[in-house]
């Protein structure tokens, strides 16, 4: 089967918000006549965009991963958790399953996303042309999962608000999960920033 | 494809529809029931056939609306420690991020798990009243980019995992008794999943502007 043509080269675009075909502009004033939107062809300043947002988020991913998120206190202990040792608890105290879970969406989910945006932005910059289709999707990927590693700033939200049993136990929030959730939110902008469009635009070998 | 020469000019533009992810573009078809067209040539889901229709749309967002007026006010689940016992609301957990000094993400949870959520429905809902008659309501473009802007943000779902794993984490220590708040955000979490196989985009078609 023939591969459609490409909107760029029918003269043709469409609008981000409400996907109306417009003719192809460059005008940066541009609005769409449907919805008054502001047309681009491509996101603006998308690799810079989405390189500045990835390299933050991998700053701020260390303190997220070094200081505690969640401190637990009883009359006799205090214990600062972070992520991972709070994974290997959870695990411990007989939920391997949940203990799963969480190293999936606070570990695993944020790798991935730093490995596999570095990769997507990387291999625009060298136009490359190869498994564009395979990369496309792990776009996608990215998109879809993104926001579950909110997971575990939630878990000590609910946390810290229903142990509040004076000095006999009490759970609070650590610096950690503040620096964890501006991450979440940096690959999240990060990811939104990218264009997939660029993977097709930008290959030096057109098939 | 061999339109491409009879694509030009604005006539034709309401019938063509370009892959978001990699540009191609194709003629709209009309879907059947289940029926998903995808680009061919990223896979990218161009359109879902709408097989709910405008009037059952704003049914489920009043539906929802109901449902989370019901997460947001009952407990979501109870704590019991040697005869005292403690509960939490959503709001309890924000204000406890808050006095814990973790403003931050205090902010970030009553942004994705209440006023985005709730923004959500409420927009969504108001424009789907003027759309059973056919009518754009006042607003509405300015809706409809709202509704495509908070999508992303908007997480109950993954809160409704986060209770789960707060309340094995508890349960070690604590007597546990759920309450009907983590019901409601169950029941939350399915309709969510219903609404992310509409496009409120789909909106843009079904309506026509107001002749007054």
């Amino acid at each position: 089967m023939n591969a459609p043509p490409r909107g760029r080269d029918l003269g043709l675009m469409s609008c981000h918000v409400c996907r109306l075909v417009t003719a192809w502009t460059e005008e940066p004033h541009a609005v769409c006549p449907r919805c008054g939107s502001p047309l681009h062809a491509r996101k603006t300043g998308s690799i810079t965009r989405a390189w500045a947002l990835l390299l933050a988020a991998a700053l701020f991913y260390i303190p997220a991963n070094v200081f505690p998120i969640m401190r637990t206190q009883s009359l006799s202990s205090k214990d600062d958790n972070t992520i991972l040792s709070g994974i290997v608890e959870l695990w411990r105290a007989g939920s391997p399953g949940l203990a799963v879970i969480v190293f999936t969406a606070s570990i695993i989910v944020p790798m991935l996303k730093f490995i596999i945006l570095g990769y997507l932005l990387v291999s625009v910059q060298r136009s490359s042309g190869f498994v564009s289709r395979q990369r496309t999707k792990l776009y996608r990927f990215v998109e879809l999962v993104g926001y579950w590693s909110m997971l575990d700033v939630f878990v000590v939200a609910i946390l810290s608000a229903l142990v509040h049993f004076k000095i006999l136990s009490r759970v609070e929030p650590l610096p950690g999960v503040v620096y964890f959730g501006v991450v979440v939110v940096l690959t999240m902008l990060s990811a939104m920033s990218f264009d997939p469009r660029l993977i097709w635009d930008n290959r030096k070998t057109s098939q | 494809m061999a339109a491409a020469s009879r694509l030009e000019g604005m006539q034709t533009a309401q019938d063509l529809i370009i892959c978001e992810h990699c540009d191609s573009v194709y003629r709209r078809r009309t879907l059947a029931r289940g029926d998903v067209a995808d680009c061919v040539v990223c896979g990218a889901v161009l359109e879902r056939h709408q097989w709910i229709g405008v009037e059952g749309q704003f049914a489920l967002v009043v539906t929802s609306a109901i449902v989370f007026l019901i997460a947001n006010l009952s407990p979501i689940v109870t704590l019991g420690l040697s005869g005292m016992s403690s509960a939490t609301t959503l709001w309890g957990a924000v204000i406890a991020m808050w006095r814990d000094g973790a403003q931050l993400v205090a902010f970030l949870t009553a942004m994705t798990l209440f006023f985005f959520p709730l923004s959500q429905i409420a927009i969504f809902g108001w424009v789907l009243w003027f759309a059973r008659s056919g009518r754009r309501a006042p607003g509405f473009a300015r809706a409809m980019w709202a509704l495509v802007s908070i999508k992303p943000w908007s997480m109950i779902e993954v809160f409704m995992l986060g209770t789960l794993v707060a309340v094995v984490k508890a349960h070690t220590y604590f007597d546990v008794v759920p309450g009907a708040g983590i019901w409601a955000f169950g029941v939350l979490t399915l309709l969510i999943t219903v609404f992310s196989s509409l496009d409120s985009r789909e909106l843009w078609t079904v309506t026509r502007e107001d002749p007054a």
